[in-house]
């Protein structure tokens, strides 16, 4: 009996320390894989600041450019839309290198500038023309080339054929720095110039209110559907098949691949209602659909948390069960529903493939001004810029995710907020 | 905007009405005073006028403005000679348009001539007229139901009882959204495919090996002969989704074990929101993400120790969407874990097993079916997964198992087939359609089979 014993012990201290190592080693691995997502998130927003940052500003020159009466105003009256301002800029660059000569090299001396420039001169004269005839000093904005460059994102030591800036362009940037004629300064383009095919005009105005357009739509659809859906689910719905299908389609719904709405949304309101194409409305009825099974189960959740003592008092004083539903059951789990609806308008906010069937995916530069203009939402702005080949797109795309992940970073945050504030614990 | 003054008018009609049901209660029972005669309180009379106005004449104009296009396009195309009326559709459907653009003032393409010109006067005219008949009809409605509902109004009148019947219609309504969403997703996706699969036979698109959507647009075009077996792109849609659970289901599941068995409280309490953030970050800009810093990192990294690596490689795509569902299996399998009862753990860890142990061989054996739901319901999100791969995986259809070239799957394939102007009745874009009925119908199996193995196991231990 007492071999036998010593015999057992013996074989679990033999195998302890192998069974220690394997413990350990499990261990390790959960920490790892907990760390791989961690450090993942790092990483993304690391390079995405890295990259993204620089977007925030932009290289602006300094020009003194003459307003002159000739060239704006030939025949004594002054005409903006025939206004050679153009020409007024380029006479402007000339004066600030009078040593450059030859076409091809004026020619590469007026690239330092954005064709941004002279639609500034004509926005400055058509506020006061009186300043015809005279010489201002101006700050237009750089060509993105010169502004990568400033930045450091050209290497101007590199052989010149394999970047997209001359030598002698470096040179004239080099001197104007020297001069003081070169600041870098906050990027108010970005916010408020609808998309372009210059870099350095292209902003998100057009896309941040596409998206706010079809917020509208989603939150002023979703939101009483959502919330009336879960209360009939709740609170008035017999045990049927109905019910139970309902329930079943809701949850199904919820996991149904995004892009399967979008063909829904090109089939139903475009081919058969024949609603326009690229239009915040339709995104929104889209995205509504999309966000509906979000705000139909957090709903629910926010109305079974609401203690059964509450209805019986309500139905115990003479209400009818409408009226426990409305002025006691709603009011408490008003908060539950407001952070779900929240968080289904982050998803809604952003999500793309959707609208990429619905043609919210063109390069529109108007910044729309009403629910059936042609538009694009934020997430497809980023799509659409990550698809370009210029270096100051991939920045300005990294600025645009900064922009929208603040935005879901704010609509989270409110969300925890009023959970925090408004909730009950019963 | 015509449309929103009309809408404001009926939204003042509906307050008067409230405003007026309510006070003609109290003036059929003598006054405030007297109030108690009523069978409900006047408020309800007042949402009974309220509802009698405005439900009927939202009916009117939301039918009016959904049908009016159509009614218009199909008056005006009457009344074209007979030269055009006999034109085919899509020539007609031109020449609509161009009317349209006339009418509106803009730009039109092709000439402009007299029957041109007439009919798009007579579009206008239509327009105009059938603007003020709107606007008559909605008004008039609203008047008529709201008079009807005021003379309804006596003391025994169940204003209450109705207009709450009235609001249980309305909620049952909106929770009968949910199942025409999917009826509608279930009928425009089949018909589309029905109407493809008449052109392209079932068994070519299911089991063909050759995948080159390029309709010939003129007869004697060379090489966009268009053949459409799709099997590279179920193969190419695997391979991503193999490699995204490669990545998601161990790293997924370690977490969710370390995180509910090892971890102290404090690393617990950041790591579980630092991993919420990775699923609320949009699918776009994990794609941004995978094309400009993964997939050139893949590739440098493949090519240094001398693999070829495609630029817009399977694995780049796979692995950050295998990120992006981190979250997702590690919530479920936590939930899973979780339902556990105690007792099974303490009685492992009391027979002296080390944790480890208790976790390998008790915990996770009566967790399986929570966690394989779990993983069934991330393979259906990886294979609709579309941004990360729209912009990370490639477009040409390579059947192949090699995670370093490029594939393409069924959703990148929806997108390139409909993104861009393409006539709606060509058998590219309704590819689109057929590609999409496999996607709901193979996403729908996994999530109904996920959901109930996930809800089944759940119910066993509660």
């Amino acid at each position: 009996m007492a071999a036998n014993r010593k015999n057992s012990r013996e074989i679990v201290e033999a195998g302890l320390a192998r069974r220690r190592r394997k413990e350990k080693a499990f261990r390790a691995a959960g920490m790892l894989a907990t760390a791989v997502g961690v450090i993942f998130l790092g990483v993304f927003f690391a390079t995405l600041i890295f990259q993204g940052s620089s977007a925030f500003v932009q290289t602006f020159i300094t020009l003194d450019v003459e307003l002159s009466e000739d060239v704006l105003a030939p025949g004594g009256e002054l005409d903006l839309a025939y206004a050679d301002f153009d020409g007024l800029v380029r006479s402007a660059l000339r004066q600030e290198f009078p040593d450059v000569s030859g076409r091809s090299e004026r020619r590469e001396l007026y690239r330092l500038v954005s064709i941004g420039a002279s639609y500034q001169l004509r926005d400055i004269v058509a506020a006061d023309p009186s300043l015809v005839g005279s010489t201002i000093t101006v700050e237009v904005p750089a060509s993105s080339n010169v502004d990568m460059l400033v930045k450091g994102n050209i290497d101007p030591t590199i052989d010149e054929s394999l970047r997209p800036i001359s030598d002698a362009q470096v040179r004239w940037v080099e001197s104007l720095q020297k001069a003081d004629r070169l600041h870098t300064r906050f990027n108010k383009a970005l916010f408020t110039n609808g998309d372009s095919r210059d870099p350095e005009l292209a902003g998100i105005k057009g896309a941040l209110m596409g998206s706010f357009y079809m917020l509208v739509v989603t939150v002023a659809l979703a939101f009483p559907i959502g919330v009336a859906a879960a209360i009939y689910l709740e609170e008035f719905a017999p045990k049927s098949r109905w019910s139970d299908l309902i329930e079943v389609n809701i949850n199904n719904l919820a996991a149904v691949p995004s892009i399967v709405f979008g063909l829904l949304g090109l089939a139903v309101f475009i081919n058969w209602m024949a609603l326009p194409r690229s239009a915040p409305l339709v995104g929104g009825l889209v995205l509504s659909l999309l966000t509906l099974p979000v705000i139909i189960i957090a709903s629910r959740a926010a109305i079974q948390s609401v203690p059964p003592s509450i209805r019986e008092a309500a139905l115990g004083l003479g209400a009818s069960r409408m009226q426990v539903v409305f002025h006691h059951v709603l009011p408490l789990a008003l908060p539950g529903m407001l952070t779900g609806t929240i968080i289904g308008m982050s998803r809604a906010l952003g999500e793309s493939a959707p609208l990429l069937m619905i043609g919210m995916v063109a390069f529109i530069v108007d910044v729309p001004g009403g629910f059936t203009d042609p538009a694009t939402a934020l997430p497809v702005q980023v799509y659409l810029w990550a698809d370009s080949p210029e270096r100051a797109f991939a920045e300005r795309t990294s600025a645009a995710i900064i922009v929208l992940l603040g935005f879901l970073l704010i609509m989270n945050l409110a969300a925890v907020i009023i959970r925090k504030r408004m909730e009950r614990k019963w | 905007m015509q449309n929103m003054t009309l809408i404001l008018l009926l939204a003042g009609m509906a307050a008067a009405s409230f405003y007026m049901g309510r006070r003609r209660s109290l003036a059929v029972v003598g006054g405030p005073a007297h109030g108690s005669q009523l069978h409900s309180l006047p408020g309800y009379y007042g949402y009974f006028t309220l509802i009698s106005c405005l439900l009927p004449a939202l009916g009117v104009f939301l039918a009016w403005v959904l049908l009016e296009p159509k009614i218009i396009v199909a008056l005006v195309v009457d009344n074209l000679p007979e030269a055009q009326r006999s034109l085919s559709t899509g020539e007609l459907n031109l020449l609509v348009n161009n009317i349209q653009n006339l009418a509106a003032g803009d730009v039109t393409s092709g000439d402009i001539d007299a029957v041109m010109r007439a009919a798009a006067e007579r579009y206008n005219d239509y327009i105009a007229a059938s603007r003020k008949l709107l606007t008559v009809l909605t008004l008039g409605t609203a008047g008529m139901g709201g008079a009807i509902a005021l003379r309804r109004i006596r003391p025994g009148f169940r204003a209450r009882n109705r207009v709450e019947q009235t609001i249980l219609y309305l909620l049952i309504a909106a929770s009968s959204i949910a199942i025409l969403t999917t009826i509608g997703i279930v009928l425009s996706v089949l018909f589309e495919a029905i109407r493809f699969f008449r052109e392209v036979p079932l068994t070519e698109f299911l089991f063909g090996l050759n995948w080159s959507p390029q309709m010939a647009i003129r007869a004697d075009q060379v090489g966009s002969s268009g053949s459409f077996g799709a099997v590279p792109l179920f193969a190419g849609t695997l391979l991503i989704t193999a490699i995204a659970m490669f990545v998601a289901v161990p790293i997924g599941l370690m977490t969710a074990i370390y995180l509910a068995e090892y971890s102290s409280s404090r690393v617990r309490s950041t790591a579980k929101p630092l991993l919420e953030i990775l699923a609320g970050i949009p699918t776009v800009v994990y794609g941004f993400f995978a094309a400009l810093t993964v997939a050139p990192w893949v590739r440098s990294a493949g090519e240094s120790i001398g693999l070829e690596v495609a630029s817009e490689s399977a694995l780049a795509a796979g692995l950050v969407m295998g990120i992006m569902i981190i979250p997702l299996v590690s919530s479920l399998s936590d939930d899973a874990i979780h339902a556990v009862p105690t007792a099974m753990r303490d009685g492992a860890l009391g027979l002296g097993s080390t944790r480890s142990e208790t976790m390998i061989r008790v915990i996770l054996p009566a967790a399986l079916p929570g966690i394989v739901g779990g993983i069934l319901l991330a393979v259906s999100r990886a294979i609709g997964e579309t941004m990360i791969v729209v912009m990370a995986a490639g477009l040409a259809a390579n059947l192949t198992a090699n995670p370093f070239e490029a594939v393409t799957t069924v959703t990148v394939q929806i997108v390139t087939l409909l993104v861009g102007d393409q006539e709606f009745d060509s058998a590219k874009t309704l590819a689109a359609f057929a590609l999409g009925l496999v996607l709901f119908v193979v996403t729908l199996c996994l999530n109904i089979i996920g959901l109930t193995f996930v809800r089944k196991y759940r119910e066993q231990y509660e």
